[in-house]
């Protein structure tokens, strides 16, 4: 199956997470020291969000660097969990009645499972086929045995795009390390750390370039980002990438031109992911990540990008 | 024995609902402090119980008992056990030829204990389209007893599609317990003139959302 991981890979995770660890620690001092200055009570609202954020991020390093250094059992494991709770959140707001009960039993207890199933047994061709093909056809034939109703087709639909979106999207990020990456074997756990890195980043830079430049917005009724913003987060992401192409298996240029796509594929999940949000009248997918909202709220930039840079990385990469 | 037992079943079954609904309170009208409160609840699941149950912090848990009906939660030795013994439920008849005692009464003596108690007006699980159905008397004639108790609208969102009624499967979907601002018998009310606004103040919890439903 997947060789062990050689310790040149593990002390690459701890560069990485030596540098994150870094940042964080600047951005926490600083917003310690914003909070005094500002918000000795904990009633800025602006500060407090941002200080909780900083938690949630401190998490998030954490649980992604420990995942990456047991290897393929860890990010499977902590991806799996992820996409169960986006999955949660997602099918929260879908239309359903008591006719798709099965149906979303199925997603849930068959789908979800079996798709994590095929990624860690590396079976491309079924992870590849399983959600969009056979989830596709299966789970309306449960909802429509079970009375059919109104808005069938909707409802239907509805649910396939959450399995599409939160389980077979995010189940790109772990299908990463089954990659055969050229160079040494096991490096490829380092290219979940690449997308992440990218996107989330891209994410951060855009959000404080937008707020302190940003005039024209690219999608008005649905989200807070502007064109000026994004070309930040496209500038940043695109130089995070170029930086970080020593634990890729890219050239340096092919890493510059994989992480401004990556990124800019990312944006347009954001927008996609706040128009359904938008459409039912919520700020928020969840409220499990303090600070951020939900799961969807978090991933969903890294949801959109990473089937196409599995496929990137399959094809330059391997 | 029973009673370590009992509280072990109660961790894991908030554990369980927890995990399934990642149930979130709404503490929109009181705080999650310790005062003698009446909990009135809509009641469309079997897992409407569990979750207020659940989303109460366990100091609150402690001191809290739903009312339930005995003829539920006396079916079997399983239920027997959990109903009066994890939940510490107030066991009614909800059918009249069986009651030896008066339900009211029974519900009386456990707020006199100082137990908070959660209650579905209703008086059954809502199986109509309606968002609620009418109140039972019992709600008045509890909150005229005892006028001092807070009541507190209790709106359980979504629970229905989580498990709706006949299913035994619950599908994992977020859920939200939403607390509303405290009610009191007002003086001179008439019983219908309180179900009315008790039932009214609890509709107007449920968050307006399309789809969902």
């Amino acid at each position: 199956m997947i060789p062990d991981m050689p310790s040149d890979t593990s002390s690459s995770i701890f560069v990485l997470f030596g540098a994150a660890c870094f940042l964080l620690i600047v951005a926490t001092i600083g917003g310690e020291l914003l909070r005094l200055r500002l918000s000795p009570k904990g009633a800025h609202p602006t500060v407090e969000t941002y200080v909780t954020r900083l938690h949630s991020w401190w998490a998030m390093v954490f649980l992604l660097s420990i995942a990456l250094l047991i290897g393929p059992a860890g990010v499977t494991l902590l991806f799996a969990f992820a996409s169960f709770a986006a999955l949660r959140e997602f099918l929260t707001l879908t239309r359903k009645t008591k006719a798709d009960h099965w149906a979303l039993i199925a997603a849930f207890y068959l789908a979800f499972p079996l798709q994590f199933l095929f990624v860690w047994w590396g079976n491309s061709t079924l992870f590849s086929i399983f959600i969009p093909v056979y989830a596709f056809l299966i789970l309306p034939i449960l909802s429509v045995l079970r009375g059919a109703g109104n808005n069938f087709l909707s409802r239907i639909s509805e649910t396939q795009w959450g399995l599409m979106i939160c389980v077979f999207c995010v189940s790109h990020v772990p299908a990463l390390v089954t990659l055969d990456v050229e160079g040494s074997t096991g490096r490829s756990v380092l290219l979940i750390a690449f997308l992440v890195l990218v996107v989330q980043l891209g994410d951060l830079a855009e959000y404080y370039a937008g707020r302190r430049i940003g005039k024209k917005r690219i999608a008005k009724s649905v989200s807070p980002k502007t064109r000026e913003g994004v070309a930040c987060g496209a500038a940043f992401a695109t130089l995070i990438g170029t930086l970080l192409f020593w634990i890729s298996p890219f050239a340096p240029w092919e890493a510059a031109l994989i992480a401004f796509t990556v990124y800019m594929i990312g944006v347009g999940g954001s927008l996609v992911l706040a128009a359904i949000k938008a459409d039912r009248g919520v700020k928020n997918w969840g409220h499990l990540i303090p600070g951020q909202g939900g799961f969807v709220d978090q991933m969903d930039s890294v949801v959109f990008a990473a089937p196409l840079f599995y496929h990137l990385a399959r094809y330059f990469g391997t | 024995m029973r009673r370590i037992a009992a509280n072990i079943v109660g961790q894991c079954l908030a554990l369980f609902a927890q995990f399934i609904t990642a149930a979130r309170a709404d503490w929109r009208g009181i705080e999650p402090v310790n005062r003698q409160r009446i909990y009135f609840a809509n009641h469309t699941s079997n897992a409407d119980l569990p979750i207020v149950w659940t989303v109460l912090p366990p100091a609150l848990r402690r001191v809290t008992r739903p009312v339930a009906a005995a003829d539920y939660w006396l079916k079997n030795k399983l239920r027997a056990f959990v109903g009066p013994e994890v939940f510490r439920a107030v066991l009614i008849d909800r059918r009249s030829e069986h009651q030896t005692e008066d339900p009211i009464a029974k519900i009386i003596a456990a707020l006199d204990e100082g137990s908070s108690i959660i209650i579905f007006p209703e008086g059954g699980r809502n199986r109509t389209d309606d968002p609620l159905m009418p109140f039972k008397a019992g709600l008045y004639n509890i909150a005229s007893n005892r006028p001092h108790i807070d009541l507190v609208p209790t709106w359980i969102d979504n629970i229905n599609s989580v498990m709706p009624s006949g299913e035994v499967i619950p599908v994992p979907l977020g859920c939200t317990v939403i607390f509303g601002d405290p009610l009191h018998v007002e003086k001179d009310e008439t019983k219908d003139g309180f179900l009315t606004r008790t039932s009214d103040a609890l509709k107007a919890l449920q968050p307006q959302q399309e789809g969902g439903s």
